[in-house]
């Protein structure tokens, strides 16, 4: 694979009143394992479903109900690992994380806090401007979601709906290596792009599947580095944690907030204070969780209804050898296969649908030209309706033909374009387009030659002056475009002028 | 190590049972007097001694990720106290 | 010929039924009455004689038919720990009060499947913790056994206080028991039947109201060895919903059963020997190895040096575990949901409902596990607890590496006491578990077989604790024992 090297960015400066202060973020990204069930029973994951139907009684804590864990929630998460080129741990085990809620039925959560299935792993975070940061990951672990509690719809009750209990998340710890809000909201985004590549989280942050705990402090210009000497965490400041962000954008923002709070704080003499904090969006501010209960203290304890997970090796190769091509691969590959530039690659892959509608066009033919087709006109159209890749009204192997078609020179690009609008509009194949409205280039040279001559005889005084000034012999081009209705083909109509003017 | 009623107070409470001012001595006596009992474990030398993680050695299995459960609100919903429109009804959480 | 038929062992009634000597629905019709005539033994609190007759008229189809299971047709009580579709399942809680679960525990799955019917379900201790029977929400099960001529109510022992006194006084062919620290075993010896804790795994514990996850296990209580061995292969085996269970072929046990343990070694553990243990406890124990002695078997001494610390341990690990399992007790989905005034929310629910609904001991040990697991106890407390629980294993593993095939210990430290008396006398408080902890902590199947009366006729029995995964022969060791012992007194009746 192309090793694809990076300047690290620059960390963000919020300047205050006292100096400079600089950002430390470290994220714990919740991501929805995508099986067909849940970890521990054998409800269905699916969205949107009835409340309390994708129940098992043992989501339901009921008395005498006990877990038994889902092979394909392990294989995700070994598969994510993988794709973040982390250890996978052969022996795990789960641990139980007590506490009281009316979502959460057992009164625990089952977790892995001791013995994580995924160890340490690093991250390539593209910015976009040519530098990238190198995320170091701490550790993946599995564990259950909670039930969704619905508190406005009535006054005094809340309802809860435990469709949602019990699903498999993986728990992705990252160092706190981020050192600004764009970072943070790219690290988020190249996880949900390899994870969608991998095909273990859908990575819909509207439906929750895919959401962030983030921690933020602040420190002096200089701390960081002693801290990266020493591993000693005192130098980075007391953080706090913003939960269940679930929006790039919003991510960016609760950090930008929650960092110029803390300086504020500690530019006025005070300590920032180590708590749990939620966002609102609507203020755009960051508000503390703490109510009159102390902190939870979870007596997490290793699950008795569960023995130790022991994974073999030869299962874990399976694995790896069964994995698609991650999203820096393949950005490589674009690059050097189809020639590429870096920017374009990586529009292309960002998304993994994408990625194969694009590779499905340009088989075959010119890559490069096919990229331009895919970036710039479809993308640009299927954006104005509102659509994806997957609802494209035209398919990639009509792009194919369009491409086959200019470079064959069989038609112009600016024919092209208008074979595109009518196969987008019609789902019609554009070859068959071609013939059917005629619209294919005329190359034949005695034609067009019997047109130049045409329009020279026609226009003398237009001859005087290009042959004073040659760059106006496009104007002769223009007019034996228009006289051929566009189909000629406009380089052999500008060698053609050339030459009889004599230029 | 002795257990003082701000204990046994934090401990009900962690546990979500009520206990009320007048009883919290008693069962930080109780407590105590299970703790004292439970010191003895301090006698043993566990140098070296893995905590026993499975009372037999076997092998966790797993199942295949296939949906073989739910599609029972009835039922689920069955035994509660208060259940409406599907949901389970609980007192709101007072701040 | 109605009270005959209650007289029945499981093995008896087997023979019966198949010669056609008796109907399941005729068997079936006697313990009900049965029953009926004994509600001051209050053993049967949930009574479901309509599931009972339906399941024997299809027992008798099938005995008719020639496809009969050995458990077809034997009318059996089910302790309310089990869960029993439709049926009241409470754990003997308040706070599972009005709980009918949707599903069925394995275990009374299989026995049902194999044609077995339930008479109803029996009295325990609250969420099966207590050694009496005496912190149940239905009152106090009352011993069957009296001493001599003395009205006082006594205690069938606990948790599975209620099937054991079922079965002592006829009122169900067996029954089944659930055994944590010795709460199949020791009321089995009060009352003077036998009582069976398989190795931990051998029994799905899915669909039983868990205690304490890695020391719970099922087990039968029967009339006899012979009935223990015929009841376990119906209740055990590999289940896939419960991930601690064991996938081993369930053998034949009842085969095992040959009488001869010609050259068996049998353990006597120095550190079972208290100070302070009554003469007859110790004298039943000394008639015990002769017995075993005189079938054939050497008597070996043993140590199993971390006994003494099998109790603290205990009483680490299982209040732990209590409180986690014991969390989802919450007034939420099932069972009771405390009355909330004015401005009280969802905190206030959980602390009344569950103060309301749990009893003082199960409050008590909840506290406690709460405690024990909470931030900065962990290692001194639960981990350590674990690590003594590995080399209180151990101790076995060395014994049996050496050859034994089988531990006697005495059960209990005494005969059935009072129901109401504190149990004061320090001694006799620690002896009452360590016989029996040790068996839970190391995860190996463990009987009682009643061998003898003590000075005021009451059923005094011995425990064997076998190799894990060897109850047949363990089953054949306590069938020699329950031979040479020919204890075959009953409980004169008074109800």
């Amino acid at each position: 694979m192309l090793d694809l090297t990076y300047d690290a960015p620059k960390p963000k400066t919020i300047a205050g009143a006292t100096g400079d202060w600089e950002l430390v973020i470290g994220l714990e990204v919740h991501a929805q394992v995508a099986t067909a069930a849940k970890l521990f029973s054998g409800a269905s994951t699916q969205f949107g479903a009835e409340p309390n139907s994708n129940v098992s009684f043992i989501d339901a804590g009921m008395p005498g109900m006990l877990p038994v864990i889902n092979e394909g929630c392990v294989a995700q998460a070994v598969r994510t690992g993988l794709g973040l080129k982390a250890q996978i741990n052969l022996r795990s085990a789960f641990d139980r994380k007590n506490y009281f809620y009316p979502d959460l039925p057992q009164g625990y959560q089952i977790s892995q806090l001791y013995h994580p299935i995924v160890g340490e792993g690093e991250v390539l975070v593209e910015m976009g401007d040519g530098t990238a940061r190198l995320v170091r990951i701490e550790r993946i672990h599995l564990e259950q979601d909670a039930g969704k509690s619905i508190h406005d719809m009535d006054p005094h009750m809340s309802f809860v709906d435990l469709n949602r209990t019990g699903v498999a998340l993986m728990e992705i710890v990252s160092r706190p290596d981020i050192r600004g809000p764009e970072e943070a909201a790219a690290y988020v985004g190249k996880l949900r792009q390899i994870m969608r590549y991998l095909g273990t989280c859908d990575g819909n942050m509207q439906n929750g599947n895919l959401r962030a705990d983030v921690n933020v402090s602040v420190c002096r210009p200089g701390d960081y580095e002693k801290y990266q000497q020493t591993q000693d965490f005192s130098h980075l400041g007391t953080r706090c944690e913003i939960k269940n962000m679930n929006s790039m954008r919003f991510i960016q923002m609760a950090i930008d907030y929650e960092a110029r709070r803390q300086i504020a704080l500690l530019e006025d003499g005070k300590d920032v204070v180590q708590e749990t904090r939620l966002f609102d969006p609507d203020k755009v501010e960051t508000r503390s969780m703490r109510s009159k209960e102390e902190a939870h203290d979870y007596r997490y304890f290793p699950c008795p209804d569960l023995l130790p997970l022991e994974i073999e090796q030869d299962w874990v190769d399976d694995i790896a050898s069964g994995l698609p091509e991650l999203p820096d691969e393949k950005k490589a590959r674009f690059i050097r296969d189809f020639g590429l530039s870096d920017y374009d690659a990586s529009v292309l892959t960002a998304d993994v649908d994408n990625a194969a509608f694009f590779e499905a066009a340009a088989e075959g033919t010119d890559g490069k030209l096919a990229a331009n087709w895919v970036i710039n006109e479809l993308f640009g159209r299927l954006k104005k309706d509102d659509r994806t890749i997957s609802d494209s009204p035209i398919s990639a192997p009509r792009i194919g033909q369009i491409v086959r078609l200019i470079k064959s020179d069989a038609i112009s690009g600016k024919i092209a374009k208008d074979v595109f609008e009518i196969a987008y509009t019609s789902d019609r194949d554009p070859e068959e387009i071609v013939e059917t409205e005629g619209l294919k280039q005329v190359t034949d040279t005695g034609a067009i030659e019997a047109a130049v001559d045409e329009i020279i005889a026609a226009n003398p005084a237009q001859v005087e002056k290009a042959k004073a000034n040659p760059k106006l012999a496009g104007w002769f081009v223009g007019q034996v475009m228009k006289a051929t209705g566009g189909k000629a083909n406009p380089k052999a109509v500008n060698d053609l002028v050339t030459a009889k003017l004599g230029l | 190590m002795s257990i003082d009623v701000e204990t046994a107070r934090k401990v009900a409470h962690l546990a979500r049972i009520r206990v009320e001012e007048e009883d919290l001595p008693a069962l930080a006596g109780e407590f105590n007097a299970i703790l004292g009992f439970i010191e003895q474990l301090g006698e043993v030398d566990v140098e070296g001694v893995e905590p026993m993680v499975s009372v037999t050695p076997m092998r966790l299995k797993r199942r295949d990720d296939v949906v073989t459960d739910g599609n029972q609100q009835a039922a689920v919903l069955k035994n509660a106290p208060d259940a409406r429109e599907g949901f389970f009804a609980v007192p709101k959480v007072v701040e | 010929m109605m009270t005959d038929l209650t007289k029945l062992t499981i093995a008896g009634a087997r023979d019966a039924l198949r010669k056609g000597e008796v109907t399941a629905a005729e068997l079936t019709q006697s313990y009900l009455s049965a029953i009926d005539e004994a509600g001051a033994l209050n053993a049967f609190v949930h009574h479901t004689p309509e599931i009972a007759e339906a399941q024997a008229k299809a027992a008798d189809a099938r005995i008719k038919a020639g496809d009969a299971p050995d458990m077809c047709g034997i009318p059996l009580g089910i302790k309310d720990l089990f869960c029993t579709k439709g049926v009241p399942s409470q754990a003997a809680s308040r706070i599972l009060d009005g709980f009918r679960p949707e599903y069925e525990s394995t275990v009374t799955t299989q026995l049902f499947d194999d044609g077995a019917v339930m008479l109803g379900k029996l009295n325990m201790d609250e969420f099966a913790m207590g050694s009496s029977n005496e912190t149940s929400t239905y009152g106090n099960a009352v011993n069957p056994w009296r001493r001599g001529n003395d009205d006082t109510a006594l205690t069938p022992g606990g948790s599975s206080g209620g099937s054991a006194a079922a079965v002592a006084a006829d009122l169900c062919l067996a029954a089944t028991g659930t055994d944590t620290g010795g709460s199949i075993r020791q009321p089995a010896a009060f009352v003077g039947i036998t009582g069976l804790k398989p190795t931990y795994g051998r029994v799905s514990r899915w669909g039983i109201v868990a205690f304490a996850s890695s020391l719970d296990q099922a087990g039968p209580m029967t009339k006899d060895v012979r009935d223990a061995a015929i009841m376990l292969r119906s209740m055990a085996g590999h289940d896939m919903k419960d991930s601690t269970s064991a996938d081993l072929p369930v053998p034949d046990f009842e085969a095992a059963l040959t009488g001869d343990i010609r050259g068996k070694k049998i353990g006597i553990p120095r550190e079972y020997r208290m100070e302070g243990m009554p003469d007859e406890i110790e004298a039943l124990w000394q008639q015990g190895q002769e017995m075993l002695r005189d079938a054939g078997a050497e008597i070996v001494d043993i140590t199993l040096p971390h006994t003494k610390y099998a109790l603290p341990t205990y009483y680490v690990i299982a209040p732990a575990e209590a409180s986690s399992n014991l969390a989802r007790y919450d007034g939420v989905r099932f069972g009771h949901r405390a009355k909330l005034a004015q401005g009280e929310g969802v905190t206030e629910m959980y602390e009344k409902t569950r103060a309301e609904g749990f009893g003082a001991e199960v409050k008590r040990r909840v506290m406690v596990g709460t405690y024990v697991l909470s931030a900065g106890f962990y290692d001194a407390y639960y981990n350590r607890a674990r690590k003594v629980r590995s080399l209180i294993k151990k101790d076995f593993e060395d014994v049996f590496a050496q050859g034994v095939d089988a531990i006697l210990t005495p059960a209990t430290p005494s005969a059935a006491f009072e129901l109401g008396k504190e149990v004061s006398d320090p001694v006799e408080m620690y002896l009452n578990d360590v016989f029996t902890v040790t068996v839970n902590l190391a995860g190996l199947p463990g009987i009682a077989v009643p061998t003898g009366l003590d000075r005021a006729g009451l059923p005094l029995g011995l425990q064997l604790i076998g190799r894990p995964w060897e109850e047949g022969d363990l089953l054949n060791c306590a069938y020699s024992l329950e031979r040479a012992a020919g204890f075959v007194a009953k409980p004169a009746r008074w109800w």
